[in-house]
């Protein structure tokens, strides 16, 4: 986003853009009713299917497989309210357990690639050695592989060394899968790091080990955390790689996984489904909006995810 | 002994290194099977055995760079200075080679040799391009490339455009933005519920329905039309596909927007204001000074949708199952893999993938570096 305005600024690191200073007030309300009944439109097109979503899953099943969720919108005390739904897919469903391996999938598979693109990016930026621009190079250009390429060579591995199923074994495929747009990302903040600053610490005796931990990582904590938001969600929603490296087995089912299963099994027990997708969507969420700033930064660096 | 002393060395980084060996062994073990390991009841293993797995998994990899960085650092001066670099790039390398490197290769190689006795590099190829389910797999993707980036965008623009002007603003862009935080499945859910049909007469629970059906009743009362039916929007061919890639507009308008109402913010207000006073109209500013300021952007957004869309495979695989002609390569793959078991032609398909994407991708990264992301 940034970058499109300003080309000195890589866009992870520049701040989200300081808001033009305001327009006056006279100036805003200039906007003529079709332009602002146009964008109410297209914001409650936006908005209604997850609000209906979100009202059927306190609905009775009765109520949500006979009328639609707006007549309980309407009557709110003719309504039937009830957390029933949310007990029975969190109690007997395996909601839970899916939640809990969602958290323990997603948290590694973020820190990982984070990890391993950060000390990668510090070497390719500032370290001289043998084959750097190569390795870089291939790096960069696997950004344009799809995962799908991925899928049956590493299914044979790991169906050969009993990975299949298994949580280091989903956490290295996300981190392979994500490590060439967190290395291209973090390559981009941390090569522009003023010069002087390892200088005067390699004079007090640093190694470039502590001049990663104690300088470098503490100063690229914007760029970390866009990417982290971004990785977050992308593993959390991830369905295909869960689907394919994990499987569907209870024990390691992941949300998204889950929720499929309930579509699949039980695609008329709305309200059922209702509320497990609610469930599948509330981290995310509450991530997204608790640190939007973070995530509009990313988004845009992020846009070539392979 | 000092701490200077190479013997010293040697000996921490030896201890650092058993240690984090140690420790991930028996955190590894622990996972691969919590209760028989531990012997733990089943149910409090759970969390236990979540919160080990997240240790494990975040501290594990900490400690082995530092275990790692102590033994080159025990080594004699000059083999350290000739290793560091190494133990900075090697591990992303190592995982990128056995993770994108070895499978791409694999795939295509697969996709060439996997053949019948005695049938040529092709067979592959040649079968898919004969298969009629497979020709409408790639039908299906061009209708999906064709519709879904370009109508995101030009939604994504226009509201962009329009949002600038309102009170309001980040609150209307919110809402519009929030399917972003959504799943492909829980977008799939969310849709089936707006697209579900009961048979006429009764009344409909979905919205979509509920508003067809409303809206064509006025028309019958005024004649223009004799009746008017609901519609099952996932199940008639060819109106299902139309309807799933209205899921994908959905899920990516907010990007688009986001990503283009920076871009005007950052239009220069001299070069709109000095149209302004030109007497330009406001439209007239929009379509001759702000769009072709932030071509860069807009490219970048539609590629990016582009690519998106050319690997879609959730959302199709979990409303439709790629059944009633609404199948895509990316769930012709799958299906191959795991329902035929015929590894030739899946790894064929993600060739196929992989050919489509590449000139994309290349325009997309080009673009993204004239604007200055990455090296």
């Amino acid at each position: 986003m940034t970058v499109v305005v300003d080309p000195e600024s890589t866009p992870e690191l520049a701040p989200v853009p300081a808001k033009r200073p305001r327009r006056r007030r006279d100036e805003q309300a200039k906007a003529s009713w079709l332009v602002r009944v146009s964008v109410f439109l297209i914001v409650a097109l936006w908005t209604l299917p997850t609000l209906g979503l979100l009202i059927n899953s306190f609905r009775t099943s009765t109520e949500s497989s006979s009328t639609g969720w707006w007549t309980s919108l309407f009557n709110p005390f003719a309504t039937d309210w009830t957390l029933d739904n949310y007990a029975s897919v969190l109690g007997s469903g395996g909601l839970f357990e899916a939640l809990v391996n969602s958290l323990i999938v997603t948290i590694p598979s973020t820190v990982i690639p984070i990890t391993l693109a950060a000390f990668a990016a510090y070497g390719f930026a500032w370290l001289r050695f043998k084959g750097r621009s190569l390795l870089f190079g291939i790096i960069v250009a696997l950004l344009v592989v799809p995962l799908q390429l991925a899928l049956v060579p590493m299914l044979q591995i790991y169906q050969g060394t009993g990975l299949t199923g298994s949580f280091v074994g989903i956490w290295l495929a996300h981190t392979g899968f994500g490590l060439p747009l967190a290395v291209f990302l973090l390559y981009g903040f941390i090569s522009v790091l003023p010069k002087d600053l390892f200088e005067s610490a390699f004079i007090d005796g640093a190694t470039p080990f502590t001049a990663f931990t104690k300088l470098v990582l503490p100063l690229s904590v914007p760029a970390l955390a866009s990417f982290a938001i971004f990785q977050f969600l992308w593993v959390w929603n991830d369905f295909l790689v869960a689907l394919v490296f994990l499987g569907p087995s209870s024990d390691v089912a992941v949300l998204t996984i889950e929720l499929a299963s309930i579509v699949g099994s039980r695609g008329e027990a709305y309200h059922l489904l209702t509320a497990a997708a609610f469930v599948s969507m509330l981290i995310p969420l509450v991530v997204f909006i608790a640190l939007q700033r973070y995530f509009v930064r990313g988004l845009l660096a992020g846009s070539v995810k392979g | 002994m000092t701490s200077n002393q190479p013997g010293f060395r040697v000996l921490r980084a030896l201890v650092i290194a058993g240690v984090t060996f140690a420790a991930l062994w028996f955190g590894l073990r622990f996972l691969s099977d919590p209760v028989a390991f531990a012997g733990m009841p089943a149910n409090l293993s759970k969390l236990v055995q979540a919160l080990i797995a997240v240790v494990l998994g975040v501290a594990g990899i900490w400690a082995l760079f530092y275990a790692g960085n102590a033994i080159i650092e025990a080594l004699p001066a000059k083999a350290t200075e000739i290793l560091r670099p190494y133990l900075f790039v090697l591990p992303a390398v190592a995982v990128v080679g056995l993770y994108l490197i070895y499978p791409t290769v694999g795939t295509v190689a697969t996709s060439l040799t996997d053949v019948p006795e005695g049938e040529s590099f092709f067979y592959n190829y040649s079968q898919a391009f004969t298969n009629p389910d497979v020709l409408l797999a790639l039908r299906n993707n061009f209708i999906w490339l064709l519709i879904a980036p370009l109508v995101s965008v030009v939604i994504g623009l226009v509201f962009a455009g329009m949002v600038d002007k309102i009170r309001l603003e980040s609150l209307a862009k919110s809402f519009v933005f929030m399917p972003l935080a959504i799943s492909f499945v829980g977008a799939a859910v969310i849709w089936k519920f707006v697209y579900a049909w009961k048979p006429a007469g009764q009344p409909q629970i979905g919205i979509l329905n509920a508003f067809w059906v409303w809206a064509g009743g006025f028309l019958v009362d005024l004649g223009v039309i004799s009746e008017v039916e609901p519609i099952a929007w996932l199940q008639v061919i060819p109106v299902n596909t139309l309807a799933l890639i209205a899921i994908m507009i959905w899920l990516q308008v907010g990007f688009a927007m986001v990503v283009l109402s920076a871009a005007i913010k950052g239009v220069p207000a001299e070069l709109t204001e000095a149209a302004q006073i030109d007497g330009a109209t406001e439209r007239q500013i929009f379509v001759r000074i702000t769009v072709p300021s932030i071509w860069g952007a807009l490219l970048t957004v539609y590629t990016t949708i582009a690519i998106a869309v050319l690997k879609v495979f959730d959302l199709i695989f979990v409303t439709t199952g790629g059944n009633l002609d609404t199948s895509v390569v990316a769930v012709r793959q799958y299906q191959e893999m795991f329902r035929f078991r015929n590894f030739g032609q899946a790894t064929t398909m993600a060739v196929i993938l992989l050919v489509a994407v590449i000139p994309i991708m290349v325009v997309n990264i080009r673009n993204l570096r004239r604007q200055g992301v990455g090296a």
